[in-house]
């Protein structure tokens, strides 16, 4: 008799060895005239279990984490084929993980569970259901399915995306497109990823939805180069959807196209903003444009473009699949349907939390996140990559929503959660802030592009207590005129993180810099 | 005896590369990676045979090339090494993980060893953010790289290329 046996093949199970436990698995099961069919399926975003490795048995699936190489000769000797729980690493039916269980997985119901590359797999769970059910209907009928769900861009902005769709539709063109923006640059994020390398058909079907939607013929994903496994597994998953005919020219026999390519990025961090991801997509230098016009209007190659992130894409298959009240019933306020958490940085049980918009930021570093990686207390939280704010313990108890994260000039972006422990020198913290807006400015305007030196030399300034008040003075100075001048968020938000710095953690400004 | 993992470049074989994508709307990105991926960087002498393929001036597509920093003009030694800068790897040791590699190696960011074994680049996030410090040998990405952990790659890297020479 075969069992079937899951290691996942995805970039951190992978950087934490699952290709050598998966060598080592065959070896043994070879070794011991047994025989095992390994499944290379994606992740279930617990990443502190990975690589977990899952048998297959009538009970479910169980699972065992995190497995090193060399575990897995005691596992099998302690009757990992059979699922038991003798062993230390044996955490249960897989379903049953309490930080699995407590999640409420729409989009990423099918991570970790299929073979991201299986069509098969990919159908037997409820695979290009909403598909089917858009090549039913009306482009506006689609839309205002979307609308219906109350789905808000994903990617930072959180713009309806239902209302851009919308304009997109109106907008009267020959050719209209549809760019994924697959950038993800924000440190703390890993969300899109997963949607690529564990469920690439997802976003395949996200993509062709919203082209039937608006009339687009053309997609683009627009992928970051530092992320050469989901290039990879994306690729694979465009040809194989292609092949049998959920892409192409005839999309399922209906007479409809939809045409899927993904295009590298080159490592900078700005062509995440939208207008830069088009001129990049044009073959130019990744400079913001003025808006209007928006790209719905005048977008990529001068016609109508939805630019929408990953995650925001790839909830439409549920939206249409369910409807989009189904959606809606879950968040809270004008924050509808779920939220891809991603808990990151000094964390013990890091990993992707996808819930309902609402929870406290304190539940989820808790309650799911176990507290700190190190042990030592947790001291600031960023939240929303390199351009939002840290919180200190005192805003812990807000909910995540995106209305009461504004309120208090913080912002949730594209999920990150990125825990720092008690060590944390927080002037560092503000200073690679303004240095990373040296790096990565796009150079159009000056408050962002001089300013962000500027800033390093203040704060390296108060850092070695140069008139300390008075340069302190200036660095809020500077702050409000990247906020006010500059072009685009790159400069206008870079301050935040820094102004949080100033307001909560004052003490670490008045301190001598420690030298290393 | 210094092997390049990467084939030398001509003209002829860079318009190839050239040739096969030109016709591409927005062709110029996916020509720099193509060209890029094959010879490990792109010669200086790239830029005209680009710029007239594609109809644009010499300091357009040498203003793309700079723009972004995946892109180099020159060569990298037979490994890229690119450590984490960003937050996430930082709340988890990446500040020590850098000086200990810069040091240990003696080169600084967009550098090459002389031996040229090991080129030094700095990268902003790999996604592998619950894990670091996170670091990326070649396409390889590893997690948890403490200084112990790195100087072990190092000499598993350099010790590799003893085999093959
Ligand atoms: C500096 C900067 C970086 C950004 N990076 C990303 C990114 O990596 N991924 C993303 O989806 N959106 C990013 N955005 C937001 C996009 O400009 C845009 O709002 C988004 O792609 C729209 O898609 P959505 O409506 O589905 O969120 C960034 C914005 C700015 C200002
Ligand atoms: S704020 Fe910075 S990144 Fe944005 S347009 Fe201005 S210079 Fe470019
Ligand atoms: S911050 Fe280092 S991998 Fe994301």
């Amino acid at each position: 008799m075969t069992t079937r046996l899951f290691v996942p093949r995805e970039t951190t199970a992978l950087a934490l060895g699952a290709d050598e436990v998966a060598e080592r698995i065959e070896a043994e099961a070879e070794a011991r005239g047994v025989e095992v069919e390994l499944v290379r399926n994606g992740s279930r975003g617990l990443f502190w279990l990975e690589p977990l490795v899952e048998v297959e048995t009538p009970a479910g699936r169980i699972a065992y984490g995190p497995v090193a190489p060399e575990d897995v000769a005691g596992l099998l000797d302690a009757g990992l084929l059979e699922g038991s729980a003798t062993s230390p690493l044996c955490q249960g039916p897989t379903e049953e993980i309490p930080y699995l269980q407590a999640q409420q997985r729409l989009t990423f119901s099918r991570i970790g569970v299929t073979d991201p590359l299986s069509l098969e797999d990919y159908c037997a769970h409820d695979g290009f259901r909403g598909l089917r059910r858009a090549l039913g209907l009306d482009s506006q009928a689609i839309i205002d399915e979307v609308k219906a769900s109350g789905l808000r861009g994903r990617g930072g902005a959180a713009f309806p995306t239902g209302i851009k769709w919308q304009t997109v539709l109106d907008a009267p063109a020959a050719q209209k497109y549809i760019v994924c923006n697959a950038d993800e640059g924000d440190s703390g994020t890993f969300a899109d990823r997963l949607v690529m390398e564990c469920d690439p058909y997802l976003l395949i079907e996200g993509m062709a939805i919203a082209g039937l939607a608006v009339g687009a013929t053309q997609g683009y994903v627009y992928l970051r180069s530092e992320y050469p496994l989901a290039q990879e597994i994306f690729n694979e998953a465009i040809a194989r959807a292609e092949a049998a005919g959920y892409l192409g020219g005839d999309i399922l026999g209906s007479g409809q196209a939809f045409h899927l390519e993904v295009r590298l990025g080159a490592g900078a961090y700005i062509c995440g903003e939208e207008t830069s991801l088009l001129e990049s997509l044009e073959g130019k230098r990744g400079m913001v444009r003025f808006k209007p016009p928006l790209p719905a209007i005048e977008g990529l190659f001068g016609q109508p473009t939805v630019v929408n992130n990953v995650l925001s894409l790839a909830a439409v298959p549920f939206i249409l699949g369910d409807g989009g009240q189904a959606y809606a019933d879950y968040g809270m306020g004008r924050s509808r349907g779920t939220l891809a958490l991603q808990l990151a940085g000094n964390v013990q049980r890091g990993g992707l939390v996808e819930l309902a918009f609402g929870t406290t930021l304190r539940q989820l570093m808790e309650e799911f996140g176990g507290g700190t990686f190190t042990g030592r207390p947790l001291r600031a939280v960023q939240v929303g990559g390199p351009l939002g704010a840290y919180l200190p313990e005192s805003q812990w108890d807000l909910p995540l929503d995106y209305e009461a994260f504004a309120e208090v000039g913080a912002v949730l972006g594209h999920g990150g959660v990125v825990m720092f422990d008690d060590t944390v020198d927080m002037a560092e913290q503000a200073r690679f802030a303004m240095e990373f807006c040296t790096v990565e400015s796009c150079g159009k305007c000056t408050p962002c592009r001089i300013g962000s030196v500027r800033g390093v030399e203040v704060i390296d300034r108060i850092r070695a207590g140069e008139r300390r008040e008075a340069n302190l003075a200036l660095l809020a100075d500077l702050c409000e005129t990247m906020v006010d001048g500059s072009l685009c968020a790159m400069g206008g938000m870079t301050p935040f993180p820094v102004q949080s710095v100033m307001k909560h953690f004052p003490d670490d400004l008045q301190r001598d810099a420690q030298p290393r | 005896m210094y092997n390049s993992p990467f084939p030398p470049w001509t003209p002829q074989l860079v318009q190839d590369e050239i040739d096969a994508l030109k016709h591409e709307p927005g062709a110029l990105l996916p020509i720099l990676h193509a060209i890029q991926d094959r010879f490990g960087h792109i010669p200086r002498e790239a830029v005209p045979l680009i710029a007239e393929s594609l109809q644009l001036t010499r300091a357009e597509v040498h203003g793309v090339i700079s723009f972004y920093h995946h892109f180099r003009t020159s060569p990298p030694g037979r490994h890229v090494v690119q450590i984490c800068r960003a937050e996430a790897c930082q709340a988890r040791g990446a500040r020590a993980l850098e000086s200990h590699a810069r040091e240990t190696l003696g080169i600084d960011y967009h550098q090459t060893t002389a031996d040229r074994e090991i080129t030094l680049e700095p990268v902003y996030c790999l996604g592998n953010c619950a894990c670091g410090p996170s670091l990326r040998v070649d396409d390889r990405i590893l997690a948890r790289v403490t200084p112990e952990r790195f100087d072990r790659l190092v000499d598993e890297l350099t010790t590799q290329v003893l085999k093959v020479s």
